[in-house]
């Protein structure tokens, strides 16, 4: 008796301890996407939102176009649909799109979508036709995972208008097989009296690129190049150069506004730091690949992905695509804080301070919201948060193409870039730790621009910039050109609006929120 | 057969003159003299400002109008000619004629959009397979990242896609010549060239009019290409007026000023042409 009651309980015993491997298997059998994890316990698992019953509802979605972003919205549409019994519609747009498919119907006061994907900076413009997510989410675990940064990126002094799904912040990409080999090492020091590093500064960033332009280095019998960066007019080509810039003009010495001075309202944009980084990036143009200057995202992910440059600075997916089992270069490059300038700016002194100077620009990337004049708001909030929840999240992040990043806390975690993907321990914890230092411990960061008209602001930014590159305008005329528009625009949009817009911001700069 | 009956047959077509074409128009012109934007999300009246920004503070819009007009009357005569060549080429009696036709017809009956993201992948200076055949000969142009070279890529992708069109219209021109004329050239022992200055040219002078006006109102709406091709860059190097003023609408989401630049551009296109078609009449058309 005493042997079938040891038995009993240690059968018990293993059916607790293991009852979420069971699960995992179960619903991973059903969804390999999530095979490397399984189903991970939370509010919106797929053992939770089996239980939800939306039969004869349809839930309508605009999305990115295939692959980035909308790839996975479909796919985890399809697995919603599957466990939930729901109809779910996605329609797929092109990113220039995306703001005025949604900002048509909404001012029109109709919701033909009842979630709409777009950017981080289109909340400013989206605020008063999005529904706040729910306390019910916002206090979940699942969301006190996110991290600071993003939750204040998702809301609107302090309500949650976004429902966080990705993570975006610009950092360095390098190759770790070239920076760190001492027969190179040694080369480049006989060469240029310098040590070869993973560059401070961005000088240092263009003589090692320049250095490393234009021929083969990798041993595949093709030429290689320096950089590869986001040039393209209007392809997110403005967020590559404020990314360049923060170092020379985000001054923590001096708060109170990085894109405007916010008690004059004075566009700072041609300020000599921001002319001294477009001047930086024209020199670039020497050490891009051939036909740099007209790379989109697109082409930087494929160009550095694809092992074609030494370095690279944008979102994640370069990094991601180059780790990505099938790529040639996988645990050769790794991951750096973006760098910085040996002087920076003072607006207030109007003069260069001599001292380094880094700041992590934590820029705009994949949000979505759901409409306010939606009928199926409930299961439009269950969709995103089944979206986002661990097990899906993890899987997304190991494929590159899918544009998902880390925003959670649990995705600081190097074992699981180690444990699931195949990534080197070194390499895993330089990412994890440089991701976690910009997100958690920076406090001179920059966040992007979110005020009304938003896009006239970065419109012209892309201009003037793209005509520097172009050789068309020397770097100060064409900021001097953008701030001369800047001052246009805000005396169209208003000031004061700006302002108290843009205030948001600058209180979370100035680490005051 | 009463007044009014003639109303139920007239009502139809005026309604759909009305819908597709009246209206719009009258929106357009409505929209223009406001400042709806994404913070003024409403048909507000600002009278005439959109109208004085754009003709005292916007040179971009100007500098894109006279780029268009360089790229479209560029790509047209080009068309003209390589068009006339080949359904002149096609007209006569060679082997092979009915699989020229349609194999001249082929760009025309793709899809720009697609066919421009081949293009761009065929110009691409570092990962296309130009420049790679073009590197055995030393040459590496600049396809699409130096101003004056992207301009140059732009014009040959309209020709490729467009010259077709314009080979179809003169192919039917010629196909329906009538035949005295070349006769009596024959008789009076013309030369070819001589057939084709003084008969074939005059007696096409009509409908090659008509096809150049057409494709110059085509190649003034050049959007596609553009957007994907090179966004309208390097710098402002390939931006168009219709570029600019998708970008002034979906992308910054000015719809007033949008509509001020739309409308604007429609008046100076029906008095350019108008001028234009005039000006071909005169030279083209001998009385």
């Amino acid at each position: 008796m005493k042997t079938i009651k040891t038995y009993v309980t240690a059968l018990i015993s293993a059916l607790l301890v293991f009852s979420p491997v069971a699960y995992a298997d179960k619903w991973s059998d059903q969804f390999p996407h999530i095979k490397a994890t399984g189903d991970i316990p939370g509010e919106c698992s797929y053992e939770s939102i089996s239980k939800k019953n939306y039969k004869g509802k349809t839930l309508k979605i605009n999305t990115h176009a295939v692959p980035v972003m909308g790839e996975p919205t479909a796919l985890h549409a399809e697995q919603f649909e599957k466990l939930t019994g729901a109809k779910v519609e996605v329609t797929h747009t092109p990113a220039g799109d995306l703001y005025a498919k949604a900002m048509v119907p909404f001012q029109a006061g109709q919701a033909p979508y009842d979630i709409v994907f777009g950017f981080s900076n289109f909340i400013n413009d989206w605020k008063r036709y999005l529904e706040p997510v729910p306390k019910k989410y916002t206090e979940m675990r699942q969301m006190k995972d996110v991290t600071k940064s993003h939750i204040g990126v998702a809301s609107w002094d302090g309500v949650m208008y976004q429902f966080p799904v990705d993570g975006d912040r610009h950092y360095l990409k390098y190759r770790k097989d070239v920076i760190d080999n001492p027969e190179y090492q040694k080369k480049y020091k006989a060469d240029t009296g310098r040590d070869l590093r993973v560059p401070r500064t961005w000088k240092e960033y263009g003589e090692i690129a320049a250095y490393f332009n234009g021929w083969d280095w990798d041993g595949d019998g093709e030429p290689e190049y320096g950089s590869a960066e986001v040039m393209k007019k209007d392809d997110l080509m403005y967020a590559a150069f404020f990314s360049r810039s923060v170092a020379y003009s985000k001054n923590p010495r001096t708060p109170g506004g990085f894109f405007f001075d916010l008690k004059t309202m004075k566009p700072l944009i041609n300020n000599p730091g921001f002319v001294e980084a477009l001047t930086d990036w024209v020199e670039a143009t020497k050490y891009v690949p051939p036909g740099g200057i007209n790379f989109g995202l697109g082409d930087e992910i494929g160009s550095f992905g694809g092992g074609q440059t030494l370095f690279s600075f944008s979102w994640d997916d370069a990094l991601i695509a180059a780790m990505q089992d099938d790529s040639p270069i996988k645990n050769k490059v790794a991951a750096a804080p973006l760098p910085g300038a040996d002087r920076v700016w003072n607006r207030v002194t109007n003069s260069w301070e001599n001292q380094y100077n880094q700041a992590p620009y934590i820029v705009w990337g994949w949000a979505v919201g759901v409409a306010k004049q939606s009928k199926v708001k409930d299961m439009a909030f269950d969709y995103l948060c089944f979206f986002a929840n661990d097990a899906n999240h993890q899987a997304d992040l190991a494929i590159g193409r899918f544009g998902v990043n880390p925003f959670k806390k649990s995705d600081f975690d190097p074992n699981i870039y180690i444990n699931t993907m195949g990534w080197d321990p070194e390499i895993a914890q330089s990412y994890t730790q440089t991701l976690l230092d910009m997100e958690e411990k920076s406090t001179n960061r920059v966040f992007p621009l979110r005020v009304p008209g938003v896009f006239e602001f970065t419109s012209a930014v892309a201009t003037g910039t793209s005509k520097a590159l172009a050789g068309q305008l020397s770097p100060q005329a064409a900021l001097d050109e953008v701030a001369k528009e800047w001052e246009a625009i805000l005396n169209r949009v208003g000031k004061d609006n700006v302002r108290d817009a843009y205030a948001v911001g600058v209180a979370m700069e100035d680490n005051k929120l | 057969m009463n007044f009014k009956h003639k109303f139920v047959f007239l009502f139809p077509g005026l309604f759909v003159l009305i819908g597709i074409l009246i209206f719009p128009v009258i929106f357009t012109i409505r929209l223009s003299f406001s400042g709806w934007n994404s913070y003024t999300p409403e048909m507000n009246f600002i009278g005439i400002t959109n109208y004085i920004r754009l003709f005292t503070d916007d040179p971009r819009f100007w500098e894109s109008f006279f780029r268009l007009s360089f790229l479209s009357v560029t790509t047209v005569i080009l068309q003209y000619v390589i068009g006339f060549s080949l359904a002149l080429m096609v007209w006569r009696d060679i082997k092979f004629k009915r699989f020229f036709r349609v194999m001249f017809l082929i760009p025309m009956m793709t899809t720009p959009v697609i066919m421009t993201v081949i293009w761009r992948t065929f110009f691409h200076e570092s990962l296309g397979p130009l420049n790679d055949i073009l590197g055995f000969f030393g040459l590496g142009p600049k396809w699409l990242s130096d101003p004056a070279t992207a301009k140059i890529t732009v014009i040959i992708v309209e020709v490729w896609q467009w010259t077709p069109f314009m080979f179809l219209l003169l192919l039917a021109g010629l196909l329906s010549l009538p035949k005295e004329p070349f006769l009596a050239a024959a008789i009076d022992g013309a030369s070819a060239f001589r057939k084709f200055v003084y008969v074939t040219f005059p007696l096409m002078a009509p409908i090659s009019i008509g096809a150049i006006i057409i494709r110059l109102i085509e190649a003034s709406k050049i959007m596609d290409t553009v957007f994907v091709l090179t966004s309208g860059g390097p710098g402002t190097a390939t931006e168009t007026s219709s570029f600019y003023i998708y970008i002034k609408g979906l992308r910054e989401f000015q719809m007033g000023y949008a509509a001020t630049l739309s409308f604007t551009y429609l008046v100076i296109m029906i008095i350019s042409l108008t001028i234009i078609a005039k000006v071909l009449t005169k030279l083209m058309i001998k009385e």
